[in-house]
């Protein structure tokens, strides 16, 4: 069915380059840019899931296209102007690296409507989007602190950016708040997607006495492992369980979807605008998998008081009093952080060890 | 001790791919043949090895058809070299493209899918030495395979009849033509054995370590085995040794992060290049052992001239 | 039973012959691996190989591709014709780019025509200091140039994601992994206003010049040149000219690193951990395709830009991976070794004789 819909969008397509843009049919075309393969079964394959519901959405309304494997150098560029010159009225582009490209596209078509997913540039055509999973890792951080017996919790770190930090301290936090003892082991593999590397992560991080495993990388391939071994672990960007499912306690879940929709409809109903959006649990852009019925019934009823916490926003991930990690005082008892300072967090909360890569 | 016990195994683990494909391509230079196609020859063992444990459920005849896709690929390079006497840098350069564009194509359908891994069979009596034993004897058969075959390599170059023939085609092969040893043959042969190992180390990748096909799942590990080739001076027994140093690199640079040691990762992923280039500075200053070890016509066509 | 015997100069013919051959078996190849793939295999040759030469956006991305790939090969060219295997201009493409990067960001907000001159300076400059790695280690040494060259292209690699994630990532930035943009008087002007294409292409055009003519008329082409011809009395010499791996590294050094400052400085604008995508590696192919002659060279590196734009087209209209672009440029070079044997030896039949030595021949 994806590649029927493909094929009409390429028949779409080769009859927009012949013909100019915009197809007098009154659909409206959506294109996709990925950085990783839709089969990667994490960040790419959720934002492609979220392009099927575009299409269940509105059915013969839209057309969509999708690139994946864009590598974030000089070739992304290319890839979305081709998009906007095909005449696609709306292009997400769903990487970090595809910001300034995506600014520069944006510039050479005004008509056309571009989403950049985690950046910070913004223009009148130009809309950010993201999403805030630290919320999510707050919630994996209370199952991990009382899941795990040797007080030792393995992180698969990807590339030291304010995103990555932010779960790391956020799921500390939390782990922290109901098990002073708990310790935070981080390995920084230098990739979003590897999973030889992942795994070979995974392992050092068990043989080192963790037994509960987050990711902040795209492939099941830690999720395995700790299936392989018999320990605990998260699932990341979409629900792992068929890869762990002894192992998997929850996931964070991406689920661009409701987002997708809404921008599709404001694009056909002509009150798009530019925005900056950063979602949480409450809106469902992050989902928490189903609760594995590995945990406890304390375990699982804490869980989902935390969850009811966030959406009712009685509960914020980065409450004081906390210390950065060389002790200075980050925020006063009962303040909680900007979304200024999440944005651009470059440092690790007091209690975590070793030092953040530079 | 159950940490180092560990970090041992999972050295064997990471260097067994390494040393399958450095042993092969020991046999292949040992006859004057440079084939730097390893890392092709490697993601093809990898897929078919991949697609026919999918397909079939058996690691085994997943292990068989990863050789003979190996081998497949290292006879089209020893074609092309041997036959029509094409530039054997150019070739090999050559193999490792088309072979990782094919597979990242033709394996488009497996991305994403898992397969069983291979399970571990401990030695009886030597697996219950205490740390030494589950470090060393707990492992799968071809972590075993490439240490017999590493020993069995040398034991042919060194003291066969078969392996002082292969030994003399790569010293001058003009001289051996002469002799009547058929050089061509000979060099096609040591090939297929370099590219069935290849072929086998590739497909330990989805067997053991992570239990996925992924494209460019190599990532440079042939290129590795190629150094490894020249760090062990052209030995079977000292390439499955330098194996093992490399693999240690690699893990020991995850353990250390893991016990908080305040080194920056991409220091640390950059240090087995540069330990290479040392060591192949180190080796190829010491001239007499270079030449003993070498094979003098390496990279050279050979042409019967009569 | 046939044989093959040395010509006595290689065939002029057969070296035109070869490539236009290698290029029409690829593209039947290719329609054979589009029908296997369930695919039309006329539309999709098409789109590779002729959709982009009928748009001027798509001719002006192509030269964007090409003009590293030209660089490159151009200086990859001397050093393969005199038996010097530069396989890392991959990583002196990537700290050439560096060098020339940070030249820019330590200049921030400098005008003047100066800058990018500079930045040119210090990317040859780069490039030629890590391809001296090498040649020292080959001249002293006696150290093999061919893994040398390929294991600096990977700490090359990792030098600059070290510098991106830290000392030139962009203070404004939030801490991702990206240096700055370019401020203007450091990015490498257009040709034509709203398109990629970069004057990187007229020096490049350049560079073909001087190597054409240094080729034609001085006594270092001349050398390269006799190298060439004869490769095997060459070989029996045993060694090659220290002089010579020293000019020869230099220079594809050189070429590769100001390749690298253009690509940063012309289409990417910035320095991020993604610059290097393998032109280094590319170029070899193009080196030999364009049977390592200055002209041919030219129209190869065209022909592979070609591949990869037609590749990305196909990609985005049939849904194709991209791996496709990958699976010609192998097939060019693969079927042009193989084409090539015609161009040093001819295929003579000969009467079958009962010697012992014959039965090995056909082996």
């Amino acid at each position: 069915m994806q590649r029927k819909a493909l094929k009409l969008a390429a028949l779409g397509l080769a009859a927009a380059l012949i013909g100019g843009p915009a197809l007098a049919d009154g659909k409206t075309k959506v294109g996709f840019v990925y950085v990783g393969p839709v089969g990667d079964h994490g960040w790419s394959y959720e934002h492609d899931q979220s392009r099927l519901a575009v299409e269940a959405e509105f059915g013969d309304k839209v057309e969509t296209t999708y690139v994946e494997k864009v590598s974030e150098g000089p070739d992304a560029e290319r890839v979305i102007q081709q998009l906007a010159r095909s005449g696609h009225d709306l292009i997400f582009t769903t990487s970090f690296g595809f910001m300034n490209p995506t600014l520069k596209v944006a510039k050479q078509f005004p008509k056309v409507k571009f989403e950049h997913a985690t950046g910070f540039k913004r223009a009148p055509n130009l809309a950010t989007y993201s999403a805030r999973f630290y919320e999510g890792r707050t919630v994996i951080g209370l199952i991990a602190g009382k899941m795990t017996k040797t007080n030792t919790v393995g992180y698969i770190a990807s590339f030291p950016i304010p995103e990555v930090v932010r779960g790391i301290n956020a799921a500390y936090l939390a782990a922290k708040s109901v098990n002073p003892d708990v310790k935070f082991k981080v390995i920084w593999v230098s990739t979003w997607f590897d999973p030889g590397k992942e795994a070979d992560a995974a392992k050092a991080l068990i043989d080192q006495g963790a037994d509960v495993l987050m990711q902040h990388t795209d492939s099941p391939a830690a999720m395995q492992v700790a299936e392989e071994r018999g320990i605990y672990a998260f699932g990341q960007a979409s629900d792992m369980k068929r890869f762990g499912p002894n192992a998997q306690l929850t996931s964070i879940v991406d689920n661009w979807a409701p987002y997708y929709i809404a921008r599709v409809k404001a694009v056909m109903d002509g009150t798009w605008e530019s925005t900056d959006t950063w979602d949480g649990i409450k809106p469902g852009m992050v989902g928490i998998a189903p609760l594995s019925d590995k945990l406890p019934a304390d375990v699982k009823a804490l869980a989902q008081q935390a969850i009811d916490d966030i959406v009712a926003g009685t509960r914020h991930s980065f409450t004081g009093p906390i210390n950065k990690q060389d002790g200075s005082p980050w925020l006063k008892a009962g303040e909680t952080a900007s979304d200024g300072d999440l944005a651009s967090m470059n440092f690790y909360v007091e209690g975590v060890e070793g030092a953040l890569p530079k | 001790m159950e940490l180092i016990q560990a970090i041992i195994a999972s050295i064997i683990v990471a260097a067994t791919p390494l040393a399958f494909a450095a042993i092969g391509e020991v046999v292949a230079e040992k006859s004057g043949v440079l084939n730097l196609g390893v890392e092709g020859m490697m993601i093809v063992g990898a897929l078919a090895g991949f697609a026919t444990t999918f397909e079939t459920g058996s690691p085994a005849l997943g292990v068989l058809v990863a050789a003979a896709a190996g081998t497949t690929a290292a006879l089209a390079f020893g074609f092309l070299t041997q036959i029509l006497l094409a530039n054997q840098v150019a070739t090999g350069l050559a193999l490792t493209l088309f072979c990782l564009g094919l597979t990242a194509l033709a394996g488009h359908a497996y991305s994403g899918q898992a397969t069983p891994p291979l399970q571990p069979i401990p030695i009886p009596l030597l697996s219950e030495i205490p740390v030494l034993g589950p470090a060393l004897f707990a492992h799968d058969a071809l972590v075993y395979l490439a240490v017999a075959l590493a020993l069995a390599a040398g034991w042919f170059l060194r003291s066969t009849r078969a392996g002082l023939i292969l030994r003399a085609i790569g010293e001058n092969p003009d001289a051996a033509h002469a002799i009547g040893y058929p050089v061509v043959l000979a060099r096609l042969m040591a090939l297929a054995f370099g590219g069935a190992l290849a072929g086998i180390g590739g497909a330990y990748l989805f067997l053991v370590q992570t239990p996925h096909w992924v494209e460019n799942m190599t990532s440079g590990r042939g290129w590795i085995a190629l150094a490894i080739v020249v760090f062990a001076g052209w030995r079977p027994e000292r390439a499955l040794l330098g194996a093992y140093l490399f693999g240690g690199v690699s893990v020991i640079q995850l353990h250390m992060q893991a016990f908080g040691i305040d080194i920056d990762a991409q220091y640390l992923s950059m240090a087995p290049y540069l330990a290479t280039i040392v060591v192949l500075a180190l080796i190829s200053h010491d001239k007499t052992r270079q030449r003993m070890n070498a094979p003098a016509a390496l990279g050279r066509p050979f042409f019967q001239s009569s | 039973m046939i044989r093959l015997e040395p010509r006595p100069t290689a065939s002029t013919a057969m070296i035109y012959i070869a490539p236009a051959a290698a290029i029409l078996l690829s593209m039947a190849a290719g329609m054979g691996l589009f029908w296997a793939l369930g695919e039309d295999p006329v539309r999709g040759i098409g789109m590779v190989f002729i959709e982009p030469l009928t748009d001027w956006f798509y001719i002006s991305e192509i030269s964007v591709k090409g003009t590293p790939l030209l660089l490159i090969a151009i200086g990859l060219s001397f050093g393969f014709r005199a038996g010097i295997w530069n396989i890392g201009a991959e990583g002196q493409f990537t700290v050439g780019a560096l060098a020339g990067g940070a030249t820019a960001l330590a200049l921030y907000d400098m005008e003047g025509l100066w800058v990018l001159p500079l930045m040119a300076l210090a990317s040859i400059a780069a490039g030629m200091a890590w391809a001296a790695i090498p040649a020292f280690l080959r001249t002293r040494l006696n150290t093999n140039e061919i893994l040398v060259t390929l294991m600096l292209t990977y700490v090359a690699t990792h030098i600059l994601s070290i510098l991106v994630h830290g000392p030139l990532k962009d203070p404004t930035g939030f801490n991702f992994p990206e240096s700055r943009l370019f401020h203007d008087a450091a990015t490498v002007p257009v040709l034509f206003e709203g398109a990629r294409a970069h004057v990187g292409l007229l020096a490049a055009f350049l560079v073909v010049a001087v190597a054409w003519l240094t080729l034609r008329y001085h006594v270092f082409g001349f050398q390269m040149k006799v190298t060439g011809q004869a490769p095997r009395a060459a070989r029996f010499a045993g060694f090659v000219q220290p002089r010579a791996v020293w000019a020869c590294l230099l220079i594809s050094g050189g070429l590769a690193g100001f390749a690298g400052m253009l690509e940063a400085a012309g289409p990417v604008g910035q320095l991020v951990p993604a610059i290097p995508v393998g032109y280094g590696f590319t170029a070899i192919i193009v080196a030999f395709l364009g049977r390592l002659q200055p002209l041919g060279i030219l129209f190869a590196s065209f022909v592979m830009a070609l591949t990869y734009i037609g590749g990305e087209a196909a990609q985005i209209d049939m849904n194709l991976p991209n791996a496709i672009t990958g699976v010609f440029q192998g097939m060019f070079l693969f079927l042009l070794l193989g084409i090539d044997v015609l161009t040093r030896y001819r295929v003579r039949r000969i009467p079958r004789r009962p010697a012992p030595s014959a039965a090995l021949r056909g082996a």
